[in-house]
C-alpha cells in the first residue's frame, strides 16, 4: 500500500516550534538618548508582531537578551537598547552592517481596547508602548500618555508619541526626575488626580518595577483594569527552564504583559524580589 | 475510562499516572513545580541542585534545531539550602517530588540528598549525566557511578533514582553497575552531546558551546536504551528524551519504562501535555482491553 500522508492522524505531525534563529543585518543605528541607542533591521518573521511582544536578540560570540520590537515603516524593525554594560553595551559597539541574530515574536503582548485609555511609560519602558499606542490611536479611543524619564535627554520617543497622539487629540503629560522638562517628579505622581477626575477604561504600563508596582496599586484602588509588562532573567523565552518566573507565572511565555487578575496572584513578588541567574531572590 | 487503573508504584512512590515531569524543566521555583502538579504530572522532578548557588553559563542557552531542541544552562541552581522552602511549596502541588541533584563528589552529592530528604522530598534522582558540565564524567564511568549512588544510598532513607547518559559505549553496564550499588530506579536518557554552528557568522550558537539535545530527535534513542537497560535490570525504569504524544509514551511502556517524564514537549504542546498524554495512555489501555498499566510495561520485550 503506498504511503498515505492523509491516512496519519494529526498526532503525528512532527512537533516543530519554528523558532529557528535567523541572522539579520543592522541596517541604522541612532543615538536616542545619551545611553539609548536604536537599531533597524528587517526579519521576515516578525512583521506581524504585536504591542508587547519581544524578540531574543543574539550578539554573536557574546550573549542573547530579550528585546521588545517597535515595527517601524517598510517593513522595518526596530529595537531601543539602554547600554548598562555586558550584553547591551556590546551591542552598543556595533556598527551599521554588523549582523545580530533574531529568534522569536514571544510572549503574550498588550490586549487592545478602545475607550478612555491612560499609558504609562518609564525610561526605556517607553519602547515597547510606542507600537501599542499606535495600535490604539485611533478615534474614538482617547489616550493619555505619562511619560517619565531622569532627565530632559533621556526622555524616549517622545517625538514618536506626539506623531502618534496628533492624530487623535491625546494627552502628554512628562515628568523629569530631575525637572529640567514637564513637571519635576515620577511619572506616577500627577496620576492619582487623573484617576480621581475622569473614569479610565485601561491603564497600560512599562518601567522600573517600583513604578508599575505603584500603578497597580492606584489601578485596584479606582477599579481600573491594568495590563503591564514585566521583566525577569530569560533564558529559554519558550516556557520551558523555569528561569523568568514570578509566582506560577512564566514572564516568557505567560506574559511578559499581565492583567490584573494575574497581577493580584502574585502581588506578594510584584515589586518585591526578583530572582538572579542562580535563582535566589533578589530584593528590587 | 472505567475499570482501567493508570495508577504505578515505583520504588514504593504511588504515582497517580506515570507522566512526570523531567529534571530541568520549570523546577527552580516551588511555585512552577506546583503549577506543573497541578497541570496533571503524576510526580514532579526539580531542577538539578547542588551544594551551592550557581549561576550557570550566558545565554544563548538554548536553540532551536530542525528536530529538537539544543541546550546547556550550566546546571544553574539556588543551592540546596536555599532551594529547601521550594521544594516545600512544590510538596503542595500533592504529588511525590524527586529532588534531583548533582555534585563535584559522591560527598557532595550525599550532603544534597541529605539536605533534600530533611526538606520532604520523596525521592532523589541523581544527574550524574548532563552532558556538558564535569558531572557527566560520572556518568559515564560504571565504577563512579556505582560509587556515588552507594554513598548517597548511606545517608538517606527514601528512593534514589540514577539518571543516565547516553553518551556512553554501553548505558546497560553503568545501568547494572546502579542496580548493584543499590539505585532504587534508573531514569533514562539524559540529553545527547551536541552542536550547532551558526553558517552566517560561523561561530557557535550556544555560549558553552556544546549542550545537550532534547526533543523528537533522540527518543528513538532513548526508547532502544529503556528495552536494553530494562531487559538487563530488575529495578524500575523511567523511560525520558523526546516524548510528545501519548503515542511516545505507549512506546516507552512497551520498550520496558514503568513512567516516562516530559520535558521538551511543554514548549511544542504546553502544560496541558501532562494530561493529555495520561488520558490518551488510559484511553489506549482501555481500547486494548488492558485493565491495569503495569500489564504493557515491556510488553515487546517477548518479541
Amino acid at each position: 500500500m503506498p504511503f498515505n500522508r492523509s491516512n496519519h492522524s494529526k498526532f503525528l505531525n512532527p512537533p516543530i516550534l519554528h523558532d529557528k534563529l535567523r541572522i539579520v543585518k543592522i541596517k541604522e543605528i541612532k543615538s536616542e538618548t545619551p545611553t539609548i541607542k536604536s537599531f533597524t533591521f528587517v526579519d521576515e518573521k516578525c512583521t506581524e508582531t504585536s504591542p508587547g511582544q519581544y524578540v531574543m536578540v543574539w550578539i554573536p560570540g557574546i550573549d542573547e537578551i530579550p528585546m521588545s520590537l517597535l515595527r517601524e515603516l517598510n517593513k522595518n524593525l526596530m529595537i531601543a537598547v539602554k547600554s548598562i554594560g555586558g550584553a547591551s553595551a556590546a551591542l552598543h559597539e556595533l556598527k551599521k552592517g554588523d549582523v545580530l541574530g533574531i529568534r522569536g515574536p514571544y510572549g503574550h503582548g498588550f490586549t487592545s481596547i478602545t475607550g478612555n485609555i491612560m499609558i504609562v511609560g518609564g525610561g526605556i519602558g517607553i519602547a515597547p508602548l510606542v507600537p501599542l499606542t499606535k495600535n490604539l490611536a485611533n478615534p474614538p479611543t482617547k489616550i493619555t500618555f505619562i511619560l517619565g524619564a531622569t532627565t530632559h535627554e533621556e526622555l524616549l520617543f517622545l517625538d514618536k508619541i506626539r506623531m502618534e497622539l496628533s492624530k487623535n487629540d491625546g494627552r502628554i503629560i512628562v515628568a523629569t526626575e530631575d525637572g529640567s522638562f514637564g513637571f519635576k517628579g515620577l511619572a506616577t505622581d500627577p496620576i492619582e488626580q487623573l484617576l480621581k477626575k475622569q473614569k479610565f477604561d485601561m491603564i497600560f504600563t512599562c518601567g522600573p518595577e517600583k513604578m508599575m508596582k505603584k500603578m497597580f496599586q492606584l489601578a485596584e484602588q479606582y477599579k481600573t483594569p491594568i495590563q503591564a509588562s514585566l521583566e525577569r532573567i530569560m533564558r529559554c523565552s519558550i516556557g520551558l527552564c523555569g528561569s523568568c518566573m514570578i509566582g506560577k507565572f512564566r514572564v516568557c511565555k505567560d506574559g511578559p504583559v499581565f492583567s490584573s487578575e494575574q497581577l493580584r496572584e502574585v502581588k506578594n513578588e510584584f515589586g518585591t524580589f526578583k530572582r538572579d541567574f542562580s535563582g535566589i531572590k533578589v530584593k528590587i | 475510562m472505567v475499570g482501567v487503573n493508570s495508577t504505578i508504584e515505583i520504588a514504593g512512590l504511588k504515582l497517580r499516572n506515570p507522566v512526570m515531569l523531567a529534571a530541568g524543566v520549570l523546577g527552580v521555583t516551588g511555585f512552577s513545580l506546583k503549577r506543573v502538579a497541578e497541570a496533571g504530572a503524576g510526580a514532579i522532578v526539580t531542577k538539578s541542585i547542588g551544594i551551592k548557588p550557581r549561576d550557570g553559563y550566558p545565554n544563548p542557552t538554548i536553540t532551536e534545531t530542525n528536530c529538537g531542541l539544543l541546550n546547556a544552562m550550566g546546571l544553574p541552581n539556588p543551592g540546596v539550602e536555599d532551594f529547601e522552602c521550594e521544594l516545600k511549596i512544590a510538596k503542595e502541588g500533592g504529588v511525590s517530588v524527586i529532588a534531583s541533584i548533582f555534585g563535584a563528589s559522591k560527598e557532595e552529592f550525599a550532603y544534597v540528598g541529605s539536605v533534600m530528604e530533611e526538606a520532604g522530598a520523596d525521592a532523589i534522582e541523581l544527574n550524574v549525566s548532563c552532558p556538558h558540565t564535569e558531572v557527566v564524567a560520572l556518568g559515564q564511568s560504571p565504577d563512579l557511578t556505582s560509587d556515588v549512588v552507594e554513598t548517597v544510598k548511606k545517608g538517606v532513607d527514601i528512593p534514589v533514582f540514577v539518571k543516565l547518559t547516553p553518551n556512553v559505549t554501553d548505558i546497560v553496564l553503568v545501568a547494572k553497575s546502579a542496580e548493584r550499588a543499590g539505585a532504587d530506579a534508573i531514569t533514562c536518557i539524559n540529553t545527547l552531546r551536541a552542536m550547532a554552528v551558526d553558517v552566517e557568522t560561523g561561530k557557535p550558537i550556544l555560549a558553552n558551546k556544546v549542550g545537550g539535545l532534547s526533543g523528537p530527535a533522540i527518543k528513538p534513542v532513548a526508547v532502544r536504551c529503556v528495552f536494553e537497560i530494562s531487559k538487563e535490570v530488575n529495578i524500575p525504569v523511567i523511560g525520558c528524551g523526546g516524548i510528545t504524544y501519548w503515542q511516545d509514551a505507549v512506546e516507552f511502556l512497551l520498550a520496558g519504562a514503568s513512567a516516562i517524564q516530559i520535558g521538551t514537549a511543554i514548549a511544542f504542546r504546553g502544560l496541558s501535555v501532562f494530561k493529555e498524554i495520561t488520558d490518551g495512555i488510559q484511553e489506549y489501555l482501555s481500547k486494548k482491553g488492558y485493565r491495569n498499566l503495569k500489564e504493557i510495561v515491556g510488553l515487546s520485550h517477548k518479541f
